[in-house]
């Protein structure tokens, strides 16, 4: 600090006190927006490289500072974070996670009435095991069963959080295309129970659904001219609460995540986005992106696609591990997703992957589950990278992300800690113990139960834990562990 | 066939005969006696024959209104409470019912039920997805437009069968009032405030048209709109949405009809304008967590007044039930474990779930939220005040249980000007006891429904098993956590 004078120097002193006396009532106070310091990781940036024993500032949410020096202001929590890897929360670009009920509403062709907001569920243990994973922020999709699916969200995995607080502030919402053989039930066997059979029924669906909207657009303008005018006795048009998604995105409001395998469908959407006037977003899935890249590119569309998984259907026989590394080489951005609540909790090797399979570097590797998905739905000027301002949405790691050894130690969102590896471990007894008493007063009326043998099947569906405790390794409360396998 | 079983169908066909001579000379006898004696005509049927004029005295009275009466008389003459207090007159026609003893309540109110509608016995199927019951066709709805599972003109009071026995049952534990509500399907119908006394059914009904249920039922059908729980919530939203226009739209097309083009009829959009033009409570489903701050949310964003109804996970958000002020239907058949299930299955979430719901009535009074409570499927109405007392002993003092099942249930249905407290000038629906009406060992005596005396037996069997699940009611699975 350079003082010009001694005067200055004692006035100065004299107001960093009176701040610093304030500041830790302040921090105390409330426990989300307090000052929290990260010390001493290797911080992967992901857009200004590694700073090797880097250190990043918390304040209200946020990241306040990122640099190599930084002192912990008087009452700041500290993480030492010695010998572990910073780095910015994974996004993960398609899951079906936190929603209550069905995820798919198939009954018809076009399902864009519905919403996926309508159903969240914070209390999903999904949830909970992704952010275990390092995944703070889901696209919340509709399913594959239609054409023109229901309106999609993109979520902050605050675990528990009223359902309200769980949407991104900010972010535009989304709606789920989709092409391909779920959409025509192609696998389902037994009657179709509804259009459409085919690909060129498909496509059909889907001009007609914006002709219509296209219509309802002008219906709604005449009628607002011609009250605008003065004109009385006016009906208005119905609302439709199908066709209004579908006017948001040929306004540019609402971005179509397309379901789509084949090169043909990819090329037949975008065909079909060019004469009706609206924009794909991401191509999900798109696992023969990597042929038809060059076209997405012109058409500004992304791609959201699996690190290896092929041949599974029909569709995906022509599928390669390549495909993320070859459509980024093509200037595609690309992220890699999960679809899945196990996938999502290993991001950070799925990403790995692409660099064996196509020579990706670490960095652009690590891109793709956190700023290109980031980019993809419109949020990367709050997260996707460590920079001053950003969200503080972030995961510390015990070992670097892209090796398999490494374990999630603590995941943040917006400065708190939604996920604490020591912190689960020590509190597994304490549940097992209350799970016990309750199952005791409500099964056998306050007599003990005889334990029954420790049964390893970990199925995990209490609310935090697997119900049976893996006494067998216990893990030492130390942010080094070896055993990844045995705890389920 | 043997001889032994001829005689017994003869047997039976002599009782049944029998009975129904009985039946058509009990009619006349009881026109015959209004007739002498002048009075109005509602004695109905059959036993409530005595004219309705009554004072229980030196009994003591809970009004609910006020502080208990320690020894007091109530008189009722016509069905109205005409005087209450420690020193009330007793006018020369009533008949004097010794009280010493005895401990007089107002009626209870079932804020929930399907006693009274006929169908009982056709228990719906247990589980989420409850549609339209087995004899109906499949019909696929290709969109809201269909308008599937929906029967919004379905009006409990004009369905009332007086002779469902477990109206009687219901009556016997001490229950003379009930909102009876149809089933089944998104929009099940409109529900009515009934007197359970044994009349014509137009005698019986308080309110003809007081709720408007909701339940975000799936069409249990991959092919049939809605599938998913979001489109059921969507559907209802369109709904509110068509309603509106249609109001607007007849309203604009009725003064110019000229140069027009006429609104088509859609009878839901009549019936539910009308429900709302008459401002129904509409009830909301809420039968967990996420449905809670789901029925907060849409009661908000479709600007309707409403209630919520299920609620036994209330006791968690206390706090934001209190603020939407919201009225609560709680449904106090409260979930149980499946002690036959593996216990390993069983999740910590929902033993939280199962030893906590019991004390959602407590933190819902600590919070100053309106509630009532509701049987909710329970078959056997004496467990009605069992299950409330276990939310007693999870918390709740005695006096809000029995607001719950009085002055709180008639407040939010629009009838505390006339129900749900022993005051003058109210309806006489009382239920007299030899104790508290908690206590285990309490047995009730007398119940008086709009003035007329049933008295209850001590061998009165509970009633046939039936009361099947309803909108508001639960799966015997209970909440799913």
């Amino acid at each position: 600090m350079n003082f010009e004078n001694s005067k200055m120097h004692a006035l100065r002193l004299i107001a960093v006190l009176a701040a610093l006396a304030i500041l830790p009532l302040a921090a105390r106070a409330q426990d989300d927006s307090g000052v929290t310091l990260i010390k001493n990781a290797t911080v992967i940036t992901i857009t200004h490289g590694r700073i090797e024993h880097g250190s990043v500032l918390i304040r209200d949410g946020k990241i306040a500072d990122v640099g190599t020096d930084i002192q912990a202001p008087a009452g700041a929590k500290v993480i030492d974070a010695s010998g572990m890897y910073l780095m910015p929360g994974i996004v993960d670009c398609h899951t079906h996670i936190a929603v209550d009920g069905d995820v798919n509403e198939g009954s018809v062709s076009v399902s864009s009435m519905v919403n996926i907001k309508d159903v969240l569920n914070p209390y999903d243990i999904n949830i909970y095991h992704e952010l275990a994973g390092g995944v703070v922020i889901g696209n919340v999709l509709h399913g594959s069963a239609n054409p023109i699916g229901g309106q999609t969200i993109v979520i902050k995995l605050k675990y528990g959080a009223p359902p309200d607080d769980l949407p991104f502030p900010g972010a535009l919402p989304g709606i789920k295309f989709a092409l391909g053989e779920n959409v025509k039930h192609s696998n389902f066997g037994g009657p179709i129970p509804r259009y459409p059979e085919t690909r060129m029924g498909v496509e059909e669906t889907i001009r007609d659904a914006f002709t219509r909207a296209k219509q309802y657009q002008k219906d709604w303008a005449d009628y607002n001219q011609r009250k605008a005018a003065g004109e009385q006795n006016l009906i208005p048009p119905r609302r439709d609460l199908q066709l209004e998604p579908l006017v948001e995105v040929l306004e540019g409001k609402r971005y179509i995540h397309c379901h789509s395998y084949v090169s043909d469908e990819i090329l037949m959407l975008m065909r079909v986005a060019h004469d009706m006037g609206f924009k794909v977003r991401t191509f999900q899935h798109v696992l023969e992106g990597y042929k038809v890249a060059d076209e997405m590119v012109a058409a500004g569309a992304y791609g959201s696609t699996f690190s290896d998984w092929w041949a599974y259907k029909m569709e995906a026989y022509e599928a390669i591990p390549y495909n993320a590394a070859l459509m980024t080489r093509r200037g595609v951005i690309v992220s890699v997703n999960s679809d899945d609540p196990e996938e999502a909790r290993h991001l950070n090797q799925e990403a790995a992957k692409s660099m064996h399979y196509g020579d990706l570097t670490e960095n652009e590797a690590l891109r793709l589950v956190t700023l290109n998905p980031a980019i993809q739905l419109g949020i990367d000027n709050h997260v996707g990278s460590i920079e001053v301002g950003k969200d503080a949405d972030l995961v510390i790691y015990n070992h670097d992300p892209l090796s398999v050894y490494a374990v999630v130690q603590k995941t943040i969102i917006d400065g708190r800690v939604y996920f604490d590896r020591a912190q689960d471990i020590a509190e597994r007894a304490e549940l097992a113990k209350e799970r016990q008493e309750l199952l005791d007063k409500e099964i056998n009326e306050g007599k003990p139960a005889p334990r029954a043998d420790d049964n390893e099947n970990g199925a995990t569906k209490s609310a935090k834990k697997p119900k049976k405790s893996h006494q067998a390794t216990p893990e030492t409360p130390q942010l080094d562990n070896a055993e990844i396998g045995g705890a389920r | 066939m043997k001889q032994s079983s001829c005689i017994h169908l003869l047997a039976a066909f002599a009782i049944g005969a029998i009975c129904a001579i009985s039946m058509l000379c009990a009619t006349p006898a009881a026109l015959a006696q209004q007739d002498q004696s002048g009075l109005s005509v509602s004695a109905g049927l059959s036993k409530a024959g005595e004219p309705r004029f009554f004072a229980i005295k030196g009994a003591r009275i809970v009004p609910v209104s006020g502080p208990v009466i320690e020894k007091g008389t109530v008189v009722m003459a016509n069905g109205i409470i005409t005087a209450v207090g420690p020193d009330a007159q007793i006018p020369p026609e009533a008949a004097v019912i010794d009280g010493t003893g005895l401990t007089v309540y107002p009626g209870l109110i079932d804020a929930g039920t399907t006693v009274g509608l006929p169908g009982g016995e056709n228990a719906a199927p247990a589980g989420r997805a409850r549609g339209p019951r087995a004899a109906a066709p499949v019909e696929i709805a290709n969109g809201p437009q269909d308008r599937p599972l929906t029967t919004p003109w379905i009006v409990a009071a004009n369905e009332l069968n007086p002779e469902d026995p477990r109206i009687e049952s219901w009556r016997d534990a001490g229950f003379t009032t009930a909102l009876v509500e149809p089933e089944g399907g998104i929009f099940p119908g409109q529900g009515s405030i009934v007197d359970f006394g044994e009349e014509r059914a137009g005698n019986m009904i308080v309110a003809p048209r007081v709720t408007l249920g909701i339940d975000f039922q799936t069409s249990g059908n991959f092919a049939s709109f809605p599938s998913s729980l979001m489109g059921a919530v969507a559907y209802v939203r369109q709904v509110f949405i068509d309603t509106r226009w249609y109001q607007n739209a007849e309203d604009v097309y009725k003064a110019h009809q000229s140069g027009l083009e006429r609104p088509p009829y859609d009878r839901t959009e009549v019936v539910v304008g009308d429900a709302l033009k008459n401002n129904e409570l509409i009830l909301l489903p809420a039968g967990d967590k996420l449905a809670i701050y789901r029925a907060i949310r849409l009661a908000n964003e479709w600007q309707i007044h409403a209630a919520m109804y299920g609620a036994q996970e209330g006791y968690a958000l206390s706090s934001e039930i209190a603020a939407s002020k919201m009225p609560v239907f709680v449904n106090v058949n409260w979930p149980k474990i499946d002690k036959n299930g593996d216990p390993d299955d069983i999740t910590l979430r929902e033993l939280r779930l199962w030893d906590h719901a019991p004390s959602t009535p407590a933190a819902l009074s600590k919070t100053g939220v309106m509630y009532a409570f509701y049987s909710g499927g329970i078959t056997n109405p004496k467990d009605i005040l069992k299950n409330v007392k276990k939310a007693i002993d999870a918390g709740l003092s005695p006096d809000d249980a029995l607001k719950a099942m009085t002055i709180n249930p008639a407040t939010i249905l629009g009838v505390a000007d006339r129900m749900g407290s022993i005051e003058q000038g109210k309806v006489a629906n009382l239920v007299v006891t030899d104790g508290d009406l908690f206590n285990e060992k309490t047995k009730i005596k007398t119940v008086f429904v709009d003035g007329m005396r049933y008295e209850i037996h001590e061998d009165a069997s509970p009633g046939p098993p039936g009361g099947h699940p309803m909108p508001m009611q639960q799966s015997d699975e209970g909440v799913q956590p």
